[in-house]
């Protein structure tokens, strides 16, 4: 007779044995290695970059970062939409931890790309179009859990962000199109049209930066989404504690 | 005869329940009335079947096809009054007039507001109205389209002796013409005069739907409270 | 179409409400022209400096007042829950959104044409041609289809319109850009194909905004 999704209702429990994860474990302990082999790569495996020398070892670091900030905010918006379509709350779950983790890996972009900016090209920040763009889903990604932060109940609060994140997802490649065409125009004098040479080996490093970054983006949602988890478990109990105390003296329990 | 069937209503709020399975039916021409303390759940039940709230689980069926209730066909009186302050009353009934697409809108309007009793002040903007007549637009508003289930949220709190009594044959009214009235009210005397039937809500839960003269004011004090009443005939929930 | 005269229909009651009140354009009015003064006493803009940040300043005016009219339109919805009284008509709630988007929009145009005359006085800078127009309602639009949509969710936030322009000004990024570019090639009297390149991009934000706007308004004013 009953129509409808219980599992919105939040009165099943949690699917997933959350006691113990000796898989997310295990995963993080393996993304650790991977982004600390990466990082050695970096130091000493690639070549030493013709202009701007050592420094622009961190560069692998830099771009790998970016490249999760931003995987992560479209596997949060892809999420979003499943939340609106389906209404299961995990999704939601899903599209918070992978904006919290996806922010830490933004905000690095960001500083790196800035201790790069300063020894190569003697500032601290440049309105470069690649770190420009960094900068604007850095504040997109603030933006989002602010508006979490503002909402209270829950349904509520995940239906909001999954339209906010959509919204902004759309924007993020046209204001990488308007910036790159500013730039283009008025190039920014100091940073100019510069490239890199390329060599095989620093594809090598960039990739294997790549790959451990995005092992550790997964290891650590993983994680971020036990802790969810465990939280809606906490939630659940609490309110089938209120429930059985409510009813306790009816005789219509 | 249109019937409205209510099957296994429930609403959470996060991991708070709100509604829990409410099952009734509204019949055509009926006034029913429901009860229960506050937080029972009234007004979520009232805005889910108007539609403004989606339930968690359960289903609404009209005239035995499934899916929530036409709009058209619903009209809702709440505490809110739903109009612009800075309108006059005659726009306010204009604007949805045309929301709801109604043929010559503009005549139905003005003979609500005749029947309301605001004609004359009807240019007038509603930021002057006092409260009873704000409600009384309000009233106009949710009859504007002619509703078959008419939802009304305490319409008879805040309002005066003429006022009320403009509601109760306003009503009455309604239901002569074969509309199926829903209303909450705190005063359980006046729900049994009102209603040939009431619903009791307690904690999100029906646990009664009995008609209005096999029980007194004091056995439906007692069932909102949540105790079996004295008196009554109780039938909890209705159908599984 | 029955929904785009129900837009309309909420859209007239809006610019009604602002005929009867005048708070919503005397306020982003007042705003703007002050944003103009800052500016210029911050920036020191005169002479040839001012007539090359005009444009900046305009948008800047533009988009910064233009939150103010966005929060006070959906803030008109909260009062008496008139917001529940739209959604129990027998509308698509995207109807909704055209409908407050477009009232939006509109009062956003006729306080700019206040400000254009303004600044073309001040700043010395021939604002007043078609072009220019053209890319005002342009990004305008694009800015008030995302600004409804948003400022519907910040109003319903603790924090209420506070947060609106946290939330909205990343996501109006592209305009900006676009606008302040395209109104400055025109100015300047840039190659046609430049101020087209930024044309189209207004358009392609104004048609995608305007389209995820029409898919997800409906889970905004959802309850529930």
């Amino acid at each position: 007779m009953a129509k409808g999704d219980l599992a919105r209702a939040g009165t099943r429990p949690s699917s997933v044995a959350w006691g113990r994860d000796p898989l997310g474990v295990a995963l993080l302990l393996l993304a650790i290695l991977a982004v600390v082999a990466a990082s050695a790569m970096a130091l000493l495996y690639a070549p030493r970059e013709a202009t701007m020398g050592d420094v622009q070892r961190i560069f692998y670091g830099h771009v790998a970062s970016a490249w999760v900030g931003f995987l992560a905010f479209g596997v949060a918006c892809a999420a979003g939409i499943a939340y609106l379509v389906r209404g299961a709350r995990r999704w939601d779950a899903l599209a918070l931890s992978s904006v919290e983790v996806g922010l830490a890996f933004m905000a690095m972009a960001v500083i790196t790309g800035s201790l790069w900016a300063r020894p190569v090209w003697g500032v601290f920040w440049t309105w470069e179009p690649r770190l420009t763009i960094t900068a604007v889903q850095l504040l997109v990604y603030v933006a989002y859990l602010m508006l979490r932060a503002s909402l209270d109940g829950p349904e509520q609060r995940a239906r909001y962000a999954a339209v906010y994140s959509v919204a902004a997802f759309v924007t993020v490649p046209l204001s990488w199109f308007a910036i790159r065409w500013w730039r283009t125009i008025h190039p920014d004098l100091l940073t100019g049209g510069g490239g890199m040479a390329v060599t095989p080996a620093m594809l090598q490093t960039l990739a294997a930066s790549l790959a451990a970054y995005t092992l550790l983006y997964v290891a650590l949602v993983r994680q971020r989404l036990r802790l969810e988890h465990l939280q809606h478990e906490l939630e659940r109990l609490r309110g089938e504690a209120e429930d059985a105390d409510a009813f306790a003296s009816s005789p219509y329990a | 005869m249109a019937t409205l069937r209510v099957c296994g209503l429930t609403k959470t709020y996060g991991y708070r329940h709100a509604l829990r399975g409410v099952s009734f039916d509204l019949v055509e021409g009926e006034v029913v009335a429901l009860v229960g303390a506050n937080g029972a759940g009234k007004t979520t039940l009232l805005r889910v079947l108007a539609g403004l709230v989606r339930p968690s689980a359960g289903s609404v069926l009209l005239d035995g096809r499934d899916g929530a209730v036409p709009r058209q066909l619903v009209g809702y009186l709440a505490h809110d009054a739903m109009v612009y302050d800075d309108l006059s009353a005659e726009a306010n009934l204009r604007l949805y007039a045309r929301l709801y697409d109604l043929a010559a809108g503009e005549r139905r309007a003005a003979a609500l507001l005749e029947r309301v009793g605001l004609a004359e002040r009807r240019h007038e903007r509603v930021r002057a109205y006092s409260f009873g007549m704000r409600q009384r637009l309000a009233l106009a508003r949710a009859l504007l389209h002619r509703p078959r289930f008419l939802l009304l949220d305490e319409p008879a709190s805040g309002l005066d002796v003429e006022a009320a009594a403009l509601l109760d044959a306003l009503v009455a009214e309604q239901a002569g013409e074969g509309c199926a009235v829903l209303l909450t009210t705190h005063d359980l005397s006046r729900a049994l005069a009102a209603s040939r039937r009431v619903l009791v809500l307690a904690k999100g839960r029906l646990v009664a739907d009995t008609p209005s003269d096999d029980v007194t004011p004091q056995g439906l004090a007692a069932l909102c409270r949540g105790e079996p009443a004295p008196d009554a005939p109780i039938s909890p929930g209705g159908r599984p | 179409m029955s929904a785009l005269r129900k837009a309309w229909a909420l859209a007239a009651k809006d610019l009604l409400v602002e005929l009867h009140t005048w708070e919503m354009v005397s306020a982003m009015l007042v705003f703007a022209v002050l944003a103009l003064f800052v500016f210029s006493f911050a920036l020191d803009l005169h002479g040839a400096v001012a007539r090359a940040a005009a444009p900046g300043v305009l948008w800047s005016a533009v988009v910064l007042s233009g939150t103010l009219g966005l929060s006070r339109s959906m803030a008109r919805e909260q009062q008496a829950r008139c917001i529940d009284g739209l959604r129990l008509a027998p509308m698509d709630p995207a109807v909704i959104w055209g409908g407050k988007a477009l009232g939006a929009l509109l009062v956003m145009v006729v306080v700019e044409a206040v400000l254009l005359p303004l600044m073309v006085m001040l700043f010395d800078v021939p604002l007043l041609r078609p072009g220019v127009l053209w890319v005002l309602v342009l990004g305008t639009l694009g800015y008030a289809a995302v600004g409804t949509l948003v400022a519907a969710m910040a109003v319903n936030t603790r924090a209420r319109e506070v947060l609106l322009p946290v939330l909205l000004l990343p996501l109006a990024v592209p305009v900006l850009i676009a606008a302040v570019r395209a109104t400055g090639a025109l100015v300047e009297g840039a190659a046609p194909a430049e101020v087209a390149g930024w044309t189209r991009l207004l358009v392609a934000y104004d048609l995608v905004m305007v389209a995820v706007c029409l898919l997800t308004f409906g889970y905004v004013v959802e309850e529930g």
